[in-house]
């Protein structure tokens, strides 16, 4: 197991951090490694329990974790590993789950043309990205050639 | 060559139908595993049809999907036909919104009404009479 390492000894969580944890106060980000198969399932599973903590329905749950796996796989497989960010923005009427997805791979050469259905380059169906646009209220793509990928999608709820 | 390590999928043998379900926690090479363990079933046992249950999946990326898609194709190919069945709703939504459609791939809405399709009937209880259950 990579990663791990650190976490053998004893985490000592303050106040404000067991709250956050416990998703009682703003929870704070957390940002996941997506280098394996493995940190795959991980991803999803630290992703629908930020659904069920934001209070997300079982339909808005499964978006959201769909477009986690799909964004997760496009870096884990285009762009040579990376990693995913979630947080919680807030509005007025709305709490949020945003997913911040980087990699450092070689970057999208044409964004149009990635988020079109059915175009692939890999393993899937080549609705990934298109797709995951589709599962969330709001995405933005930052790419570079050579300077990597950076996806960034918001799921609202409104209260 | 030694066999590929088992996925822990078991793929049970009801006459000629072979019944197995996909686990959520499965990852891509289990995935794939999967397929090719069923798809050395179906040859050795000579199954005609396959039923998949995957009520335990949370979601359908466009990996599961690719995987049920080149599934029902090979299975075809090998004489079997496959139903998946048993897609929780919110799954069934969003695999929509995604824009996948799992194009030749026959689904039901649970396993019972799978087998019934694939040709397996709930014997009825004989009107009138105790059902004794047939044991011996």
């Amino acid at each position: 197991m990579t990663g791990a390492g650190e976490s053998g000894g004893t985490t000592v969580l303050g106040d404000a951090e067991r709250r956050a944890a416990n998703g009682e106060a703003a929870a704070r980000p957390v940002t996941y490694a997506v280098r394996s198969e493995q940190d795959l399932l991980t991803v999803r599973h630290a992703v629908r329990a930020a659904t069920r903590r934001a209070g997300f329905s079982i339909v808005d749950q499964t978006r959201v974790v769909t477009a986690a796996s799909e964004l997760a796989r496009n870096a884990y497989v285009h762009g040579g590993g990376g990693a995913l960010t979630i947080d919680y923005p807030t509005r007025r009427d709305a709490v949020g789950l945003r997913l911040t997805v980087t990699d450092d791979g070689p970057g999208i050469d044409d964004v149009p043309t990635a988020l079109a259905d059915g175009y692939t380059t890999g393993n899937g169906l080549g609705h990934g990205l298109g797709g995951a646009r589709r599962l969330m209220d709001e995405f933005d793509i930052r790419t570079e050639v050579g300077g990597g990928t950076t996806v960034t999608a918001t799921r609202w709820a409104v209260r | 060559m030694s066999s590929p390590p088992a996925t822990g999928v078991p793929i049970l043998r009801l006459g000629d139908v072979l019944v197995t379900g996909l686990l959520n926690e499965l990852d891509d090479e289990a995935a794939l595993r999967f397929t090719s363990e069923l798809m050395e079933r179906i040859a050795t046992e000579g199954a005609r049809g396959v039923l998949i249950d995957i009520s335990r999946l949370e979601i359908i990326d466009s990996f599961v999907a690719r995987t049920l898609m080149e599934l029902t194709t090979t299975a075809r190919l090998l004489g079997a036909r496959v139903i998946v069945a048993g897609m929780r709703p919110p799954v069934a939504i969003t695999l929509a919104e995604l824009g996948l459609q799992l194009t030749g791939v026959e689904t039901a809405l649970n396993a019972e009404q799978g087998m019934a399709a694939l040709g397996w009937h709930q014997s009825p209880a004989p009107p009138g009479e105790v059902r004794h259950d047939r044991r011996r």
